[in-house]
Protein backbone atom coordinates (compact mmCIF):
# COMPACT_ATOMS: atom_id res chain seq x y z
CA UNK A 1 0.00 0.00 0.00
CA UNK A 2 1.33 3.32 -0.94
CA UNK A 3 2.60 5.76 1.86
CA UNK A 4 0.58 8.59 3.36
CA UNK A 5 1.22 11.99 1.21
CA UNK A 6 1.46 15.51 3.74
CA UNK A 7 -2.65 16.63 4.69
CA UNK A 8 -3.97 18.05 1.88
CA UNK A 9 -4.38 21.71 2.46
CA UNK A 10 -7.35 23.86 1.83
CA UNK A 11 -9.59 21.01 1.58
CA UNK A 12 -10.56 20.56 4.95
CA UNK A 13 -13.88 22.20 4.91
CA UNK A 14 -15.32 19.90 1.88
CA UNK A 15 -17.07 16.93 2.04
CA UNK A 16 -17.84 14.97 -0.92
CA UNK A 17 -20.57 12.46 -1.15
CA UNK A 18 -19.52 9.01 -0.64
CA UNK A 19 -22.62 8.01 -3.30
CA UNK A 20 -22.75 10.55 -5.96
CA UNK A 21 -19.72 12.79 -5.27
CA UNK A 22 -20.99 15.82 -5.26
CA UNK A 23 -19.24 18.90 -3.03
CA UNK A 24 -20.62 20.11 -0.05
CA UNK A 25 -19.16 22.89 2.17
CA UNK A 26 -18.99 21.31 5.78
CA UNK A 27 -21.42 23.02 8.31
CA UNK A 28 -21.39 22.18 11.86
CA UNK A 29 -24.44 20.00 12.46
CA UNK A 30 -26.72 19.83 15.72
CA UNK A 31 -26.49 16.60 17.05
CA UNK A 32 -29.51 14.93 16.52
CA UNK A 33 -30.52 16.31 13.23
CA UNK A 34 -29.12 15.29 9.71
CA UNK A 35 -27.26 16.64 6.93
CA UNK A 36 -28.10 15.09 3.98
CA UNK A 37 -26.79 15.24 0.69
CA UNK A 38 -28.48 17.88 -2.02
CA UNK A 39 -28.12 15.95 -4.88
CA UNK A 40 -28.89 12.07 -4.08
CA UNK A 41 -30.14 12.45 -0.18
CA UNK A 42 -27.56 10.18 1.07
CA UNK A 43 -27.59 10.69 4.70
CA UNK A 44 -23.75 12.14 5.27
CA UNK A 45 -23.59 12.54 9.13
CA UNK A 46 -25.81 12.22 11.90
CA UNK A 47 -23.98 13.14 14.75
CA UNK A 48 -25.14 11.92 17.99
CA UNK A 49 -24.52 13.40 21.69
CA UNK A 50 -22.26 11.23 23.33
CA UNK A 51 -21.73 9.13 20.70
CA UNK A 52 -18.55 7.72 20.89
CA UNK A 53 -18.75 6.64 24.36
CA UNK A 54 -22.50 4.54 23.43
CA UNK A 55 -20.61 2.98 20.79
CA UNK A 56 -17.83 1.55 22.85
CA UNK A 57 -20.74 0.52 25.67
CA UNK A 58 -23.12 -1.57 23.24
CA UNK A 59 -19.85 -3.26 21.55
CA UNK A 60 -18.83 -4.40 24.88
CA UNK A 61 -22.00 -5.27 26.08
CA UNK A 62 -22.49 -7.64 22.19
CA UNK A 63 -18.89 -9.12 22.83
CA UNK A 64 -20.22 -10.26 26.80
CA UNK A 65 -23.31 -11.34 24.44
CA UNK A 66 -21.68 -13.17 21.74
CA UNK A 67 -19.73 -15.74 24.21
CA UNK A 68 -22.22 -16.44 25.73
CA UNK A 69 -24.59 -17.37 23.08
CA UNK A 70 -21.79 -19.34 21.49
CA UNK A 71 -21.16 -21.72 23.90
CA UNK A 72 -24.41 -21.94 26.09
CA UNK A 73 -27.01 -24.42 24.84
CA UNK A 74 -29.33 -22.31 22.22
CA UNK A 75 -32.03 -24.92 21.81
CA UNK A 76 -33.20 -28.18 23.38
CA UNK A 77 -35.16 -30.80 21.05
CA UNK A 78 -37.25 -33.48 22.03
CA UNK A 79 -39.04 -36.37 20.64
CA UNK A 80 -40.78 -38.83 23.29
CA UNK A 81 -37.29 -39.73 25.50
CA UNK A 82 -34.99 -38.56 23.24
CA UNK A 83 -33.76 -35.02 23.62
CA UNK A 84 -30.79 -33.19 22.32
CA UNK A 85 -29.07 -30.04 22.58
CA UNK A 86 -27.08 -28.14 20.30
CA UNK A 87 -25.30 -24.64 20.59
CA UNK A 88 -24.40 -22.49 18.12
CA UNK A 89 -20.98 -23.79 17.79
CA UNK A 90 -22.45 -27.13 16.67
CA UNK A 91 -24.70 -25.20 14.15
CA UNK A 92 -21.17 -24.51 13.07
CA UNK A 93 -19.73 -28.02 12.77
CA UNK A 94 -23.10 -29.46 11.20
CA UNK A 95 -21.67 -28.95 7.76
CA UNK A 96 -18.01 -30.21 8.36
CA UNK A 97 -19.66 -33.38 9.60
CA UNK A 98 -21.02 -33.81 5.73
CA UNK A 99 -18.16 -33.41 4.30
CA UNK A 100 -18.74 -29.56 3.67
CA UNK A 101 -15.85 -28.41 6.01
CA UNK A 102 -15.57 -25.09 3.76
CA UNK A 103 -19.17 -24.39 4.26
CA UNK A 104 -18.57 -24.92 7.69
CA UNK A 105 -15.72 -22.22 7.97
CA UNK A 106 -17.83 -19.83 5.95
CA UNK A 107 -20.93 -19.92 8.64
CA UNK A 108 -18.38 -19.68 11.21
CA UNK A 109 -17.14 -16.79 9.65
CA UNK A 110 -20.43 -14.93 9.19
CA UNK A 111 -22.08 -15.75 12.36
CA UNK A 112 -19.32 -15.74 14.87
CA UNK A 113 -15.73 -14.71 13.83
CA UNK A 114 -16.60 -11.43 11.76
CA UNK A 115 -19.27 -10.29 14.07
CA UNK A 116 -16.90 -10.43 16.68
CA UNK A 117 -13.65 -8.86 15.38
CA UNK A 118 -15.99 -5.89 14.31
CA UNK A 119 -17.12 -5.50 17.61
CA UNK A 120 -13.31 -5.73 18.91
CA UNK A 121 -12.06 -3.72 16.28
CA UNK A 122 -14.78 -0.80 16.77
CA UNK A 123 -13.88 -0.89 20.75
CA UNK A 124 -10.52 -0.66 19.47
CA UNK A 125 -10.59 2.31 16.81
CA UNK A 126 -13.13 4.17 18.85
CA UNK A 127 -12.57 3.34 22.82
CA UNK A 128 -9.42 5.67 23.38
CA UNK A 129 -11.37 8.66 21.59
CA UNK A 130 -14.15 7.92 23.85
CA UNK A 131 -12.00 8.99 26.65
CA UNK A 132 -11.06 12.07 24.91
CA UNK A 133 -7.53 10.35 24.33
CA UNK A 134 -5.34 10.22 21.06
CA UNK A 135 -6.88 7.26 19.03
CA UNK A 136 -4.76 3.97 19.30
CA UNK A 137 -2.42 3.08 16.79
CA UNK A 138 -3.89 1.79 13.38
CA UNK A 139 -6.90 3.02 14.70
CA UNK A 140 -8.00 4.16 11.48
CA UNK A 141 -6.76 0.54 9.73
CA UNK A 142 -9.66 -1.26 12.46
CA UNK A 143 -12.07 1.23 11.83
CA UNK A 144 -11.70 1.20 8.03
CA UNK A 145 -11.66 -2.98 8.17
CA UNK A 146 -14.77 -3.22 10.28
CA UNK A 147 -16.77 -0.60 7.78
CA UNK A 148 -15.39 -2.63 5.01
CA UNK A 149 -17.09 -6.33 6.58
CA UNK A 150 -20.87 -4.66 8.10
CA UNK A 151 -22.79 -6.49 5.37
CA UNK A 152 -20.58 -9.74 6.34
CA UNK A 153 -21.61 -9.84 9.44
CA UNK A 154 -25.23 -11.74 9.75
CA UNK A 155 -26.01 -12.19 13.33
CA UNK A 156 -29.29 -11.07 12.77
CA UNK A 157 -30.16 -13.05 9.69
CA UNK A 158 -28.72 -16.10 11.97
CA UNK A 159 -31.88 -15.49 13.79
CA UNK A 160 -34.39 -15.11 11.47
CA UNK A 161 -32.88 -18.37 10.59
CA UNK A 162 -33.55 -19.57 13.60
CA UNK A 163 -36.88 -18.64 13.58
CA UNK A 164 -37.86 -20.43 10.36
CA UNK A 165 -35.94 -23.78 11.65
CA UNK A 166 -38.26 -23.89 14.94
CA UNK A 167 -41.52 -23.97 12.66
CA UNK A 168 -39.90 -26.30 10.17
CA UNK A 169 -39.70 -28.87 12.86
CA UNK A 170 -42.30 -27.96 15.29
CA UNK A 171 -44.68 -30.85 14.01
CA UNK A 172 -42.03 -33.27 14.35
CA UNK A 173 -40.80 -32.36 18.01
CA UNK A 174 -40.61 -29.97 21.08
CA UNK A 175 -38.18 -27.64 20.89
CA UNK A 176 -37.63 -25.53 23.38
CA UNK A 177 -34.97 -22.11 23.40
CA UNK A 178 -31.68 -21.84 25.74
CA UNK A 179 -30.23 -19.82 27.22
CA UNK A 180 -28.13 -19.09 24.64
CA UNK A 181 -31.27 -17.73 22.29
CA UNK A 182 -32.15 -15.35 24.28
CA UNK A 183 -28.67 -14.22 24.52
CA UNK A 184 -28.39 -14.27 20.61
CA UNK A 185 -32.06 -12.22 20.13
CA UNK A 186 -30.10 -9.43 22.38
CA UNK A 187 -27.09 -9.02 21.35
CA UNK A 188 -29.17 -8.38 17.51
CA UNK A 189 -30.83 -6.10 19.87
CA UNK A 190 -28.00 -4.12 21.23
CA UNK A 191 -26.02 -4.50 17.60
CA UNK A 192 -28.98 -2.35 15.84
CA UNK A 193 -28.87 0.18 18.70
CA UNK A 194 -25.04 0.68 18.09
CA UNK A 195 -25.21 1.21 14.55
CA UNK A 196 -27.72 3.65 15.03
CA UNK A 197 -25.57 5.76 16.67
CA UNK A 198 -22.66 5.04 14.03
CA UNK A 199 -22.32 8.27 12.10
CA UNK A 200 -19.15 7.11 9.97
CA UNK A 201 -18.05 10.79 8.46
CA UNK A 202 -17.98 12.38 11.83
CA UNK A 203 -16.28 9.59 13.46
CA UNK A 204 -13.60 9.58 10.53
CA UNK A 205 -13.38 13.45 10.83
CA UNK A 206 -12.99 13.03 14.51
CA UNK A 207 -10.12 10.27 14.15
CA UNK A 208 -8.08 12.58 12.06
CA UNK A 209 -8.63 15.78 14.30
CA UNK A 210 -7.43 13.61 17.17
CA UNK A 211 -4.24 12.24 15.84
CA UNK A 212 -3.19 15.35 14.20
CA UNK A 213 -3.02 17.27 17.48
CA UNK B 1 -38.41 15.04 -10.89
CA UNK B 2 -37.96 18.54 -9.67
CA UNK B 3 -34.37 17.17 -9.21
CA UNK B 4 -33.88 16.40 -13.06
CA UNK B 5 -32.89 19.93 -13.82
CA UNK B 6 -31.03 20.41 -10.83
CA UNK B 7 -28.65 17.42 -11.21
CA UNK B 8 -27.53 19.52 -14.16
CA UNK B 9 -25.56 22.12 -12.40
CA UNK B 10 -24.41 20.21 -9.13
CA UNK B 11 -20.60 20.62 -8.67
CA UNK B 12 -19.11 17.34 -8.16
CA UNK B 13 -15.32 16.39 -6.78
CA UNK B 14 -14.73 15.37 -10.46
CA UNK B 15 -15.98 18.37 -11.84
CA UNK B 16 -13.65 20.33 -9.56
CA UNK B 17 -10.55 18.79 -10.39
CA UNK B 18 -10.59 17.27 -7.07
CA UNK B 19 -11.25 13.52 -6.15
CA UNK B 20 -13.37 12.56 -3.12
CA UNK B 21 -13.03 9.53 -1.12
CA UNK B 22 -16.07 6.78 -0.97
CA UNK B 23 -15.13 5.53 2.36
CA UNK B 24 -15.21 8.75 4.81
CA UNK B 25 -15.78 11.85 2.37
CA UNK B 26 -12.52 13.62 1.86
CA UNK B 27 -11.49 15.39 -0.43
CA UNK B 28 -8.24 15.86 -2.05
CA UNK B 29 -6.12 16.80 -5.22
CA UNK B 30 -6.61 14.90 -8.04
CA UNK B 31 -3.38 13.36 -8.05
CA UNK B 32 -3.89 11.77 -4.90
CA UNK B 33 -3.64 7.67 -4.32
CA UNK B 34 -4.10 6.91 -0.80
CA UNK B 35 -7.00 8.86 1.36
CA UNK B 36 -5.21 11.16 4.06
CA UNK B 37 -7.98 10.33 6.78
CA UNK B 38 -9.30 7.16 6.46
CA UNK B 39 -5.97 5.54 4.20
CA UNK B 40 -8.37 3.92 1.43
CA UNK B 41 -7.45 4.03 -2.52
CA UNK B 42 -8.70 6.68 -4.15
CA UNK B 43 -10.06 6.49 -7.35
CA UNK B 44 -12.24 9.54 -9.40
CA UNK B 45 -14.43 6.95 -10.92
CA UNK B 46 -13.91 3.45 -10.29
CA UNK B 47 -13.02 2.80 -14.00
CA UNK B 48 -12.90 -1.17 -13.86
CA UNK B 49 -15.99 -1.53 -11.66
CA UNK B 50 -18.70 -2.62 -14.49
CA UNK B 51 -16.37 -5.45 -15.22
CA UNK B 52 -16.13 -7.01 -12.04
CA UNK B 53 -19.53 -6.13 -11.51
CA UNK B 54 -20.81 -8.23 -14.75
CA UNK B 55 -17.97 -10.84 -13.57
CA UNK B 56 -19.37 -11.37 -9.96
CA UNK B 57 -23.19 -11.23 -11.13
CA UNK B 58 -22.33 -14.34 -13.79
CA UNK B 59 -20.72 -16.51 -10.56
CA UNK B 60 -23.52 -15.49 -8.82
CA UNK B 61 -25.98 -16.41 -11.73
CA UNK B 62 -24.23 -20.01 -12.39
CA UNK B 63 -23.99 -21.35 -8.50
CA UNK B 64 -27.68 -20.63 -8.76
CA UNK B 65 -28.55 -23.01 -11.26
CA UNK B 66 -27.38 -26.51 -9.12
CA UNK B 67 -28.38 -24.12 -5.83
CA UNK B 68 -32.28 -25.25 -7.49
CA UNK B 69 -31.30 -28.82 -9.50
CA UNK B 70 -29.33 -30.48 -5.98
CA UNK B 71 -31.44 -30.75 -2.86
CA UNK B 72 -30.55 -28.45 0.07
CA UNK B 73 -31.89 -30.46 2.81
CA UNK B 74 -31.51 -34.51 3.58
CA UNK B 75 -33.93 -35.53 5.99
CA UNK B 76 -34.69 -39.58 6.93
CA UNK B 77 -37.62 -40.30 9.13
CA UNK B 78 -37.63 -43.62 10.87
CA UNK B 79 -34.83 -45.06 7.54
CA UNK B 80 -37.09 -43.25 5.13
CA UNK B 81 -34.90 -40.94 3.14
CA UNK B 82 -36.36 -37.45 1.78
CA UNK B 83 -34.52 -34.58 -0.49
CA UNK B 84 -35.88 -31.37 -0.66
CA UNK B 85 -34.93 -28.94 -2.62
CA UNK B 86 -35.43 -25.34 -2.44
CA UNK B 87 -38.68 -24.75 -4.01
CA UNK B 88 -39.25 -28.12 -2.66
CA UNK B 89 -39.20 -27.02 0.67
CA UNK B 90 -41.21 -23.50 0.82
CA UNK B 91 -44.15 -26.38 -1.35
CA UNK B 92 -43.85 -28.36 2.05
CA UNK B 93 -43.89 -25.57 4.49
CA UNK B 94 -47.04 -24.81 2.42
CA UNK B 95 -48.56 -27.74 2.34
CA UNK B 96 -48.41 -27.91 5.96
CA UNK B 97 -50.17 -24.76 6.39
CA UNK B 98 -47.19 -22.60 7.80
CA UNK B 99 -47.96 -19.69 5.26
CA UNK B 100 -45.94 -17.08 6.48
CA UNK B 101 -42.57 -19.26 6.49
CA UNK B 102 -43.27 -20.59 2.98
CA UNK B 103 -43.18 -17.09 2.28
CA UNK B 104 -40.34 -16.05 4.04
CA UNK B 105 -38.44 -19.12 2.36
CA UNK B 106 -39.63 -18.43 -0.60
CA UNK B 107 -38.99 -14.20 -0.77
CA UNK B 108 -35.37 -14.62 0.63
CA UNK B 109 -34.75 -18.03 -1.63
CA UNK B 110 -36.26 -17.59 -4.76
CA UNK B 111 -38.07 -13.70 -5.31
CA UNK B 112 -34.79 -11.83 -3.42
CA UNK B 113 -31.94 -14.13 -5.59
CA UNK B 114 -33.42 -13.45 -8.75
CA UNK B 115 -34.56 -9.61 -8.08
CA UNK B 116 -31.13 -8.89 -7.07
CA UNK B 117 -29.76 -10.47 -11.04
CA UNK B 118 -32.33 -8.42 -12.57
CA UNK B 119 -31.59 -5.37 -10.31
CA UNK B 120 -28.29 -5.36 -10.80
CA UNK B 121 -27.82 -6.31 -14.86
CA UNK B 122 -30.10 -3.65 -15.27
CA UNK B 123 -28.17 -0.82 -13.10
CA UNK B 124 -24.92 -2.07 -15.09
CA UNK B 125 -26.27 -1.69 -18.12
CA UNK B 126 -27.92 1.85 -17.54
CA UNK B 127 -25.38 2.97 -15.29
CA UNK B 128 -23.74 5.36 -18.28
CA UNK B 129 -26.88 6.39 -19.47
CA UNK B 130 -29.69 9.21 -18.49
CA UNK B 131 -32.78 6.76 -19.48
CA UNK B 132 -35.70 5.37 -18.24
CA UNK B 133 -35.44 5.25 -13.86
CA UNK B 134 -33.59 9.03 -13.37
CA UNK B 135 -31.24 9.63 -10.69
CA UNK B 136 -33.48 9.07 -7.49
CA UNK B 137 -34.95 5.97 -8.70
CA UNK B 138 -31.80 3.75 -9.37
CA UNK B 139 -29.98 5.11 -6.37
CA UNK B 140 -33.63 3.93 -4.31
CA UNK B 141 -32.79 0.67 -6.16
CA UNK B 142 -29.13 0.00 -5.96
CA UNK B 143 -29.27 0.49 -2.14
CA UNK B 144 -32.29 -1.85 -1.76
CA UNK B 145 -29.94 -4.34 -3.54
CA UNK B 146 -27.34 -3.85 -1.03
CA UNK B 147 -29.84 -3.81 1.79
CA UNK B 148 -31.88 -6.65 0.90
CA UNK B 149 -28.78 -9.09 -0.62
CA UNK B 150 -27.61 -10.23 2.43
CA UNK B 151 -31.07 -11.50 3.44
CA UNK B 152 -30.79 -14.54 1.34
CA UNK B 153 -28.62 -16.92 3.23
CA UNK B 154 -31.69 -17.25 5.69
CA UNK B 155 -31.85 -20.53 4.13
CA UNK B 156 -28.17 -21.63 4.39
CA UNK B 157 -29.07 -20.87 8.30
CA UNK B 158 -32.05 -23.01 8.32
CA UNK B 159 -30.41 -25.81 7.14
CA UNK B 160 -27.69 -25.77 9.61
CA UNK B 161 -29.41 -25.22 12.25
CA UNK B 162 -31.50 -28.13 11.32
CA UNK B 163 -28.23 -30.32 10.66
CA UNK B 164 -27.29 -29.67 14.06
CA UNK B 165 -30.59 -30.02 15.90
CA UNK B 166 -31.71 -33.16 14.27
CA UNK B 167 -29.76 -35.55 14.85
CA UNK B 168 -31.82 -38.34 16.95
CA UNK B 169 -30.23 -41.51 15.24
CA UNK B 170 -33.22 -43.67 13.69
CA UNK B 171 -36.12 -41.37 14.41
CA UNK B 172 -34.68 -38.51 12.14
CA UNK B 173 -31.86 -36.95 10.93
CA UNK B 174 -30.88 -34.09 8.77
CA UNK B 175 -28.01 -33.58 6.50
CA UNK B 176 -27.31 -30.64 4.42
CA UNK B 177 -27.25 -31.25 0.81
CA UNK B 178 -24.96 -29.88 -2.03
CA UNK B 179 -27.42 -27.49 -3.01
CA UNK B 180 -26.44 -25.70 0.32
CA UNK B 181 -23.31 -24.69 -0.71
CA UNK B 182 -23.71 -23.37 -4.21
CA UNK B 183 -26.79 -21.99 -2.94
CA UNK B 184 -24.44 -19.51 -0.44
CA UNK B 185 -21.59 -18.99 -2.74
CA UNK B 186 -24.54 -17.10 -5.02
CA UNK B 187 -25.53 -15.07 -2.59
CA UNK B 188 -21.58 -14.03 -1.40
CA UNK B 189 -20.72 -13.75 -5.18
CA UNK B 190 -23.86 -11.75 -6.00
CA UNK B 191 -23.07 -9.56 -2.56
CA UNK B 192 -19.79 -9.14 -3.92
CA UNK B 193 -20.85 -8.04 -7.34
CA UNK B 194 -22.79 -5.10 -6.01
CA UNK B 195 -20.53 -4.04 -3.30
CA UNK B 196 -18.14 -3.55 -6.58
CA UNK B 197 -20.64 -1.70 -8.36
CA UNK B 198 -19.68 2.30 -7.75
CA UNK B 199 -22.83 4.45 -7.43
CA UNK B 200 -21.18 7.52 -8.61
CA UNK B 201 -21.36 6.53 -12.14
CA UNK B 202 -25.28 6.30 -12.03
CA UNK B 203 -24.84 10.43 -11.57
CA UNK B 204 -22.97 10.40 -14.05
CA UNK B 205 -25.09 10.16 -16.67
CA UNK B 206 -26.51 13.34 -15.56
CA UNK B 207 -23.03 15.54 -16.80
CA UNK B 208 -22.38 13.78 -19.46
CA UNK B 209 -21.59 17.16 -21.61
CA UNK B 210 -17.98 17.36 -19.55
CA UNK B 211 -16.23 14.82 -18.91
Amino acid sequence: MPEKGPAPAGLDGLIACPTCDALHNIAPVPPGSKARCHRCHTVLMTPRQGAMTRIVMLAATAAVLMIAAIFFPFLELQVGGLSRKSSVFDAITAFSASGMLPLSIAVAALIVVLPFARLVAIAYALGPMALGWHPAPQAARAFRWAEATRPWAMAEIFIVGVAVALVKITGLAKVTPGPAFWAFAALVLVTVLKDSFMCRLTVWKTLEERSRS
Amino acid sequence: MENARRTQSVLTARRAGLVGCTTCGRVHARQAVVCHRCGSRLASRDTGSLQRVWAWLFAGMIAYIPANLYPMLVTSTFGKTQQNTIVGGVIELFEHGSWGVALIVFVASVLIPIGKFIAIAYLAVSARSAVVIRGHGRQHLYEVVEFIGRWSMIDVFVVAILAALVQLDFVATVHPGIAAASFALSVAFTMISAQNFDPRLLWDAYEADDT
